[in-house]
């Protein structure tokens, strides 16, 4: 899993059905001491992140197992929001 | 599998139900001589580990196999811990 920030949304009105009614979010993954990457995925929020919050993000068929995912066409989602980080160097 | 260094850990209250209980560590890859290797990630705990052990880590689909593996969203899962930095035999040393 990545840490990443919501740094933005996407509307999508025609995709496949069995993403219907799910938010889209594009997010960046971050280092663990908060610098941004410059890198950016769109992710599936299972969890009701909202703008700029750090949150965890699966990729890969990984993310079809969250909650609510099953048999979905996604290979990334956001499973949880981070409330700390604690790293010792 | 990969060898890392837990190097820290996660809090997140609000996460994927089937994510509870689970403990989530900061993990920093490892090359073949303990030194690090690309950036950290964050790792779902299924052995018991803790900051500064010595772990292996299996990535992608494998991860979520300790676990409700039809249920458990993680693709980074510490599946083993080493007993310690003596006990990794590097083949290319003299």
């Amino acid at each position: 899993m990545i840490i990443a920030r919501i740094i933005g949304t996407v509307v999508a009105s025609q995709k496949d059905a069995r993403l219907e009614g799910r938010k889209l979010l594009i997010v960046r993954p971050i280092n663990v001491d908060g610098s941004d990457t410059t890198a950016y995925v769109v992710a599936v929020d299972t969890v009701g992140a909202g703008f700029h919050e750090r949150v965890l993000v699966v990729a890969g068929s990984s993310a079809r197992l969250a909650q609510g995912m099953k048999d979905a066409p996604v290979d990334a989602a956001i499973v949880g929001v981070i409330d700390t980080v604690d790293v010792k160097e | 599998m990969q060898l890392a260094r837990v190097i820290g850990t996660v809090v997140a209250t609000m996460k994927n139900e089937s994510l509870v209980g689970r403990k989530l560590l900061v993990v920093q890859s490892l090359n073949k001589d303990l030194r690090p290797q690309g950036k950290p990630l964050v790792a779902v705990d299924s052995v018991g580990a803790g900051v500064g052990e010595l772990v292996f880590w299996c990535r992608g689909k494998e991860a979520s196999f300790p676990f409700k593996r039809e249920d458990t969203p993680t693709d980074c899962t510490i599946v083993g811990i080493v007993d310690s930095d003596a006990h990794v035999f590097n083949g290319s040393k003299k």
